[in-house]
């Protein structure tokens, strides 16, 4: 059951964006994150869901899983919205009434804001969703690379990432190995008031916990024994490749960015 | 031929731990390794028995220098273990396997898991290619390639582990109990890629095991208990001692019993035999 879970949120396929280089795919994504916030217009946001819009037709991601990934978004919005919509002030008074007073720049905030965030989710989730963990970590920590410089152990954080991934499929079959094996001596996990089940929970946590450790200590063994010396002079199977079509998604971003920038401009002529 | 791993009069034992110090009890150092010395040949197929703490995983650690010697020696192809900068020329030569194979594989892909050692050494990405596509056709999971551990059973994991140590091309391979963990049909599918790789590659092999069928098939037996060598021969002449075996809890191949038994009761038949075919033939040849 717990098995088929999926590692992060990756949904594999073969279109143009699930191809494209994983770091032009981060880079894309910020210049894309970049456009919704200096975008001060509704125009320029339009831009921006034409590009989000555009992009996710390529992934050929279904839109229902899509949907998906903004539904735990609705709460977040609904939260922000009103805040935004009682306390900005400015500009035309529309309703006022005790203390609740609604304005027109409220209302422009929040449009602007719940816009912004689901572009935003939108966006994210178009990276997670065409990217595996792996190339997502190979490529994090090839753009961090330059930190090394600052003495950052930037090799050791895409390690730890690559076992954390590798592992926790590992780590979900034991959790559930534990459970069944509490269960079968009379544990309940199932009901009793939210504090009982949490106490329910230790007795899993303790076993998988230090069985985590072994595993740990097993696990370092094995790769000293496979020459493992950290991140210098470190080669790869697998070479990141970029090609013409990634030199040609970030023009296009690049472009859309552009027109955001322009928009802006002459908005604020006008 | 000559010998790969020498292993010169070694003894060993842990440091006190905090416990005892702690405690301030001068608690006598228990000695893991008492004094072993043995060679072992370029292209032999060597097991390794003993009960538990008997010392031979311990044993095992020091041939390729995850543990060093507290006193005595070892040698791989001439080099001491104690050289701190040839630890990884010893490693890259003496590959390791251990039992638990969830445990020893790094990557979420196969295929860059037994790219893990070729990465650490350095090695160009295209020579890399090349030689984890041998390593995983040598052990019959290349078409497993792509596949994330998690997917494989226990045998195939073993085998991954196994070819994430061929690809760097070792001349020995030490294996720690690597069917322990196994189903039947694993231990097979281990056990048949080990001997392929003695036979076809001439890797020398040192399995440490406590399954006796599998010794049996070995050529060369070495059993270990409380930190000494007790016995060190052809596995015939081995599983014939089987009181002294039975003396240090370890058991004899079901075959051995078998004929033991018969011998005591007083029936002629050849003790050095090992294999279940031999034992058929020998017992029909007296049924008749």
């Amino acid at each position: 059951m717990i098995k088929d879970i999926t590692l992060g949120q990756y949904f594999p396929g073969s279109s143009i964006i699930h191809r494209l280089d994983p770091r032009f795919k981060i880079i894309m994504t910020t210049i894309f994150i970049a456009m919704l916030f200096i975008s001060n217009n509704l125009w320029g946001l339009l831009i921006g869901g034409v590009f989000a819009l555009f992009t996710f037709v390529l992934s050929k991601i279904p839109f229902k899983l899509m949907l998906k990934s903004l539904k735990p978004l609705i709460p977040i919005l609904i939260f922000t919205s009103i805040f935004n919509l009682l306390f900005i002030d400015g500009g035309d008074v529309y309703i006022e009434w005790e203390f609740i007073k609604i304005t027109e720049d409220g209302v422009n905030m929040t449009v602007y804001m719940a816009i912004r965030i689901i572009f935003l989710i939108i966006g994210s989730s178009l990276l997670t969703y065409t990217t595996s963990p792996i190339a997502l970590t190979d490529a994090i920590e090839y753009l961090l690379s330059p930190f090394k410089k600052l003495k950052m152990p930037v090799h050791e954080f895409a390690m730890m990432m690559t076992i954390a991934l590798r592992f926790i499929p590992t780590l979900i079959e034991e959790t559930d190995k534990i459970m069944s094996a509490q269960k079968a001596r009379g544990a309940d996990f199932e009901s009793g008031k939210i504090m009982e089940r949490i106490k329910a929970l230790i007795p899993i946590l303790v076993p998988l916990f230090i069985s985590a450790f072994r595993r740990a200590d097993d696990l370092a063994l094995a790769m000293t024994c496979r020459c493992y010396r950290g991140g210098e002079g470190r080669t790869r199977l697998k070479q990141l490749k970029s090609g013409l079509k990634d030199y040609i998604a970030i023009v296009i971003t690049l472009v859309f960015l552009l027109a955001i920038i322009v928009i802006n401009i002459l908005i604020q002529d006008l | 031929m000559g010998s790969i791993i020498k292993s010169d009069k070694v003894h060993f034992h842990y440091e006190n731990d905090y416990l005892t110090e702690i405690e301030n009890t001068k608690a006598p150092v228990k000695e893991i390794l008492k004094g072993i010395s043995l060679e072992i040949n370029k292209g032999e197929f060597v097991a390794v028995l003993g009960h538990n703490g008997s010392g031979k995983s311990t044993f095992a650690k020091h041939l390729n220098a995850i543990l060093l010697p507290t006193d005595g020696a070892i040698y791989i192809e001439d080099i001491d273990t104690k050289l701190e900068n040839k630890h990884f020329d010893i490693r890259q030569r003496v590959g390791m396997v251990f039992q638990n194979p969830d445990n020893q594989l790094v990557a979420t892909v196969v295929e860059e898991d037994v790219a893990f050692a070729l990465e650490n050494l350095g090695v160009e990405p295209k020579e890399m290619r090349k030689r984890v596509d041998e390593a995983l056709k040598a052990v019959d999971m290349y078409e497993y390639r792509e596949h994330a551990p998690h997917q494989l059973s226990g045998g195939q994991k073993q085998r991954v582990a196994i070819a994430g140590v061929i690809a760097m091309r070792p001349e020995c391979i030490v294996l720690d109990e690597p069917t322990a963990m196994l189903d039947p049909k694993g231990r097979q599918e281990v056990l048949k890629t080990i001997k392929m790789l003695n036979r076809d590659y001439g890797i020398t092999i040192v399995i440490i095991t406590h399954y006796m069928d599998e010794a049996a098939e070995t050529d060369r037996v070495i059993v270990m208990d409380e930190g000494e060598v007790i016995l060190d021969d052809v596995p015939k002449k081995v599983f014939s001692q089987v009181e002294l075996l039975k003396s240090v809890g370890l058991d004899v191949p079901q075959v051995t019993e078998l004929i033991y038994e018969l011998k005591k009761h007083g029936l002629d038949i050849d003790e050095e035999i090992v294999t279940e075919d031999e034992c058929i033939e020998a017992l029909m040849k007296i049924l008749a």
